[in-house]
């Protein structure tokens, strides 16, 4: 009875929310709407039993990819009422890939068929009384750990490849040495001179 | 607790929670005089000591203030978000106190992923601080949500290695059996602040980065910022923001002393300190890490900003994910897995 009321809370506010996403005129209002719709799946996930997956949705994407979403939308100064002006030109663009997705999506799932012995066939079975952090842990780490390695490594091909494409070496700017600020003494640093009276340095 | 009716079990469940949040606000007021006190003593002043005996009556009057003054909504606020953002950090703050054991099976949710649930819920209450300084649009609490969430950011990463290797060490994600896990042969020495000493330092300072503490409290900076995020705040929703801080020391302060300092457990396992019980022991070890936190408060200056982000990313990041490499392999290499 409880899950079945907290099944349709979660799931209703959860669509709302999305809903809201894409409905809100402030974009930083979208992504609070974002994080509660995170929030809401986690619950479903909790609903299911599955409270590793909800506490990883929650600490990812809650804890750090939206707050940089909200840093990126904080700090960009976008006039979204200009940005908006142009939607009725592109409308029937956007309307018409939208519409040829859809098709597709049709066809591809309402072909769908599960097999009969799919149960049987699962990749590797997991005792019943393991707890879920454990049964991903020896899936992920253990049984297909080359596959997850490799994608990380794709991953950090990514990010090395952004990270090439932005860095710019500049000439004559001034940088910070830790070492060399650390390194400093009172004798390199302040000189002491004896001042007369009347004089001045 | 199972053979009752569930009705009956929800009304145990929200009493005892009630409790918690009774005693955990009891000990931010004790947490308020206490460190004001320290404070002018390092200060070498008399600190609070005209309310009450000792002034012990201060806090409970700086709330009446709070509660009595008028609450003022700016007019340029985004008021929706405005006011939703002390909530939001208050709500947060106390939430992680449901899975924190403070004696033998004396917690309120005891989970399997309580350690992750406590990781999410600290590292959520950003989202006060940000909410609130975007919302007043202001100047001073914008820039002052905009470090909030880098600082966050930052320091989220190395406290979750660090809990990466307690993790390893104990074998489990239940933050009573990473106690129970610390319970052995040689008292207070088989707890995780020896086997991990390097992490335990790494913890106590990111989780001074982690609840805006000096040296890290460039987020309210009142040098630069005034007073960061809470510089449009006035009356109950100030005294929620503030609450919230406070809130998070005493939960950072538990975290320490359940993952390093063996919980409820007693320094040794023979009699004068078995008698005395376990809820002792873990305020002891608490109130000792936020004693620490104080001192810190009292005598250290405050970092710059490029300073913290130097420390996160390129001292405390490479240290914890070195040590989480060498934890692993040692537990390997001896044999030391936990089952």
């Amino acid at each position: 009875m409880a899950t079945v009321f907290f099944f349709y809370l979660f799931s209703l506010v959860a669509i709302a929310s999305a809903i809201l996403v894409i409905t809100a005129r402030n974009p930083v209002h979208s992504v609070l709407f974002l994080i509660l719709c995170f929030f809401n799946a986690a619950g479903l996930f909790i609903l299911m039993g599955a409270e590793f997956l909800a506490m990883i949705l929650v600490v990812v994407y809650v804890g750090a990819v939206a707050v940089l979403f909200l840093f990126v939308v904080m700090m960009l100064d976008v006039d979204f009422t200009e940005l908006r002006s142009g939607m009725l030109n592109y409308l029937p663009v956007g309307g018409v890939i939208g519409l040829i997705l859809l098709v597709e999506m049709a066809a591809l799932f309402g072909t769908w068929v599960v097999p009969q012995d799919l149960i049987a066939h699962t990749a590797a079975p997991v005792a019943s009384t393991a707890q879920n952090t454990r049964a991903l842990g020896e899936i992920l780490y253990t049984k297909y750990v080359f596959f997850f390695q490799t994608a990380g490594l794709i991953l950090l091909v990514a990010m090395i490849g952004a990270i090439v494409l932005t860095l710019r070496h500049r000439t004559g700017i001034k940088r910070q040495v830790i070492a060399d600020q650390v390194a400093r003494s009172p004798a390199t640093a302040v000189e002491i001179k004896k001042v007369q009276p009347g004089q001045g340095i | 607790m199972t053979n009752l009716s569930p009705l009956l079990q929800i009304l145990v469940y929200v009493a005892i929670s009630l409790a918690f949040v009774v005693a955990v606000l009891v000990s931010t007021a004790v947490l308020i005089y206490g460190e004001r006190k320290i404070w002018a003593a390092v200060h070498m002043r008399r600190g609070p000591n005209v309310v009450g005996p000792w002034g012990v009556l201060q806090p409970f009057a700086d709330l009446l203030k709070f509660l009595l003054k008028e609450p003022v909504i700016p007019d340029g606020a985004n008021k929706g978000v405005f006011v939703l953002a002390p909530f939001v950090s208050a709500f947060m703050a106390l939430a992680a106190w449901a899975v924190i054991p403070v004696n033998n099976n004396w917690v309120v949710g005891n989970i399997n992923v309580g350690i992750l649930y406590l990781f999410a819920v600290s590292s959520l209450g950003v989202y006060g601080v940000i909410m609130a300084g975007w919302a007043s649009n202001s100047k001073y609490p914008f820039l002052s949500a905009l470090r909030a969430a880098a600082q966050m950011v930052s320091y989220e990463v190395s406290i979750g290695f660090v809990l990466v290797t307690v993790m390893l060490c104990a074998g489990s994600l239940n933050i009573s059996d990473i106690v129970r896990a610390q319970d052995g042969r040689y008292g207070m020495f088989s707890w995780y602040w020896l086997p991990l000493l390097p992490m335990m330092v790494v913890f106590f300072i990111s989780a001074l980065a982690e609840t805006n503490r000096p040296p890290f409290d460039i987020v309210e900076a009142e040098s630069e910022l005034v007073a960061g995020y809470t510089v449009e705040y006035s009356s109950s929703m100030f005294m929620l923001q503030f609450l919230t801080e406070l809130v998070a020391v005493l939960t950072m302060s538990a975290m320490t002393a359940t993952l390093f300092l063996g919980g409820w457990l007693p320094p040794f396992d023979v009699a004068p300190f078995t008698w005395v019980p376990g809820v002792v022991w873990f305020l002891i070890k608490s109130w000792g890490v936020v004693f620490l936190f104080s001192m810190t408060k009292a005598i250290v200056p405050r970092y710059r900003y490029d300073q913290l982000m130097r420390l996160g990313w390129k001292v405390f990041l490479p240290i914890s994910l070195f040590w989480v490499a060498l934890t692993a392999g040692v537990l390997v290499t001896m044999g030391w897995l936990p089952k």
